[in-house]
């Protein structure tokens, strides 16, 4: 039984994305997945690069927004994909590594998400799983 | 939506009442039964949770194309007085600010220009950047980067992309003022480097249109178009600076809400005193990312001239206009029959100046502004004019609006027999995404024709010419 897993819901214009998984951190990894996953066919990503960000939140809602949109960022300003991701957390720190490549002609085209928002944003737990949610612009 | 909740007003105008004890503004919905009937009741939680920000002057209205955004729904208007403590809204503006389209009018014709069409598609598609991963030839510095900040289109159109002409026909000449390039994070800055003439992906599109039906004559006059004719409609914004824009404010004014003092229904409607020093920050950012999106049509305007005639030696583009529908504009609106100086928030909404107005140019001045209702790449687009008393702070519908998400058009269509279908039609898509493509079949979006005749019926803005689809890059 996988210890995770990446899902969507409904919304007019956009994307709800649902990462789940036994830890907090393994919920944000599942919804980074969800997220590069519109961006492109995360199989044919090679996770050869690595990209280490850190940042500070107490409010576990907004760490999940700051989260993904430091993802959105690094990977336009640096012209990367990520398919890959492992987070740590310690009170108000988190540390992750996102891997990936460079785009290049060979990867699947998706489409751009633009940030995510606070819209249906939950970070919860519900028994023994944690689901991280919101809508991303896309 | 359900109708029984709202009371109709006029044919074309809903409001909802309010509930006892219920604290806020009027809210005000354009369109037709049909239309509201189709939005989604999120719509109304949406803009009612507007009606209660501080500072808001007289209604929070939605157009006819209204649909569930975030914050504020997309097609929703509200303005706000910052002498009355009113506030901006990061949510009431969106990621992709001054997101908005360039219509460009030829002087080709479908008779002459139909049997290139292939070539264009072909020559259009490889020199404008188009869709997820792609990267525009121009990499600024960061002085320059700074320029374009400043001066907008006026910037481009000095550097060689596009002429003056163009700028007079584009919303404050191609450079909003108080612009300050240094509340832009570096990030967003970064996330520019590659992203300047780039036309981004989802709905964003550069489309080859013919002008097909003429409503009003005069008024086609007097924006230089006839039956026939070929037309290009560029709709992309600020790329990624704008996107970073968005995404450091909307949590930058969350966060700072509460010691403010402002009481957030939700906290996705992010605002600020437009006084307060937060406010003022995220005005002089915005209006930095609206000055990128407007360099950024310019830049794609050039672009677009080169692939032209490289198809059509003698072609011709002038651009007929250049409308944002993501921003929040300072703009003068006279109300209980004096002048006010209020922020109007257009998140998914056009300005639409009515004949007259002293900020269009001369040209156009006694027909109005143009309006352009960007449709689905199957159907069409129109193109109106600002009406007189216009009661909706001058702003009128900007597309079709979605009538499926994304996620159920994926499972309905598949890219690449659409785009087949499309073809056998005569409308030619070139597109990097099969996946892209399927979200955006024509089928997904509402009628378009449904939203421009409420759009008229409704008084914010008059029908003025449809345009037929022909050929569509998209991101």
């Amino acid at each position: 039984m996988p210890t995770s897993s990446s899902l969507y819901f409904e919304h007019d214009a956009d994307i709800g994305i649902i990462g789940r998984g036994m830890t907090v951190e393994q919920a944000f990894e599942a919804a980074a997945q969800a997220v590069f996953a519109i961006v492109t066919n995360l199989d044919l990503v090679q996770p050869s690069s690595t990209l280490t960000l850190e940042f500070e939140e107490a409010d576990p809602e907004l760490a999940l927004v700051t989260w993904l949109n430091l993802l959105l960022g690094k990977s336009r300003e640096q012209g990367m994909i990520f398919s890959r991701f492992h987070v740590q957390h310690h009170d108000n720190k988190w540390r992750a590594e996102a891997l990936g490549e460079k785009w290049h002609a060979g990867l699947e085209r998706g489409v751009e998400v633009k940030g995510a928002t606070l819209t249906m944003l939950s970070v919860k737990q519900t028994g023994a799983m944690w689901e991280a949610r919101c809508i991303v612009d896309v | 939506m359900n109708l029984q909740q709202l009371r109709q007003l006029q044919p074309y105008l809903w409001s909802l009442p309010r509930a006892s004890g219920e604290k806020r503004a009027e809210v005000l919905l354009y369109g037709t039964a049909p239309l509201l009937e189709s939005m989604d009741d999120k719509v109304l939680e949406q803009i009612a949770n507007v009606a209660a920000l501080p500072g808001l002057v007289g209604a929070a209205m939605t157009m006819p194309d209204a649909h569930w955004g975030y914050g504020f729904p997309i097609g929703g208007v509200a303005a706000f007085d910052a002498e009355q403590g009113g506030v901006i809204s990061a949510g009431g503006v969106g990621f992709d600010i001054s997101c908005g389209i360039r219509c460009l009018r030829s002087n080709l014709d479908l008779h002459d220009a139909a049997a290139h069409f292939t070539r264009l598609a072909d020559t259009l598609f490889h020199a404008i950047p188009a869709g997820v991963g792609e990267e525009g030839d121009l990499k600024l510095n960061p002085a320059q980067l700074d320029q374009v900040l400043q001066d907008g289109a006026q910037w481009a159109v000095q550097h060689g992309y596009g002429n003056a002409a163009d700028l007079e026909y584009v919303e404050e000449h191609g450079r909003v003022t108080g612009a300050v390039p240094d509340y832009v994070s570096e990030l967003a800055k970064k996330r520019q480097r590659g992203e300047m003439g780039t036309l981004g992906s989802g709905n964003h599109y550069l489309e080859v249109q013919v002008v097909e039906r003429i409503y009003d004559s005069a008024t086609a006059l007097a924006f230089g178009l006839h039956q026939g004719q070929i037309v290009i409609s560029i709709h992309c914004g600020s790329r990624g600076l704008g996107h970073q824009v968005g995404t450091d404010y909307l949590l930058m004014l969350a966060k700072a809400a509460g010691r403010l003092g402002i009481h957030l229904p939700n906290r996705e409607l992010a605002c600020a005193p437009i006084k307060s020093p937060e406010g003022r920050q995220y005005l002089g950012a915005m209006n930095a990312a609206i000055n990128c999106a407007l360099a950024n049509r310019q830049i794609l305007t050039h672009l677009t001239r080169s692939a032209c005639t490289q198809v059509y030696p003698h072609a011709e583009l002038e651009t007929m206009f250049d409308v944002s529908h993501n921003t929040c504009k300072v703009e003068t609106h006279e109300i209980d029959g004096k002048p006010r100086l209020l922020h109007v928030h257009r998140k998914g909404a056009t300005r639409a100046f009515g004949p007259g107005h002293a900020m269009l140019p001369e040209r156009y001045r006694a027909a109005g502004q143009p309006v352009v209702i960007g449709g689905s790449m199957g159907t069409g687009s129109y193109i109106l004019a600002g009406s007189s008393g216009n009661p909706a702070f001058s702003s009128a519908s900007h597309g079709a609006g979605r009538a499926m998400s994304r996620h159920q058009a994926l499972a309905r269509w598949h890219g690449r027999e659409l785009i087949n279908e499309l073809a056998q039609q005569g409308i030619l898509i070139r597109t990097r995404s099969m996946r892209g493509a399927a979200e955006e079949a024509p089928g997904a979006y509402k009628d378009v024709d449904l939203v421009a005749e409420a759009t008229e019926q409704a008084g914010l803005a008059r029908r003025v010419a449809f345009l037929r689809p022909k050929v569509c890059i998209k991101g």
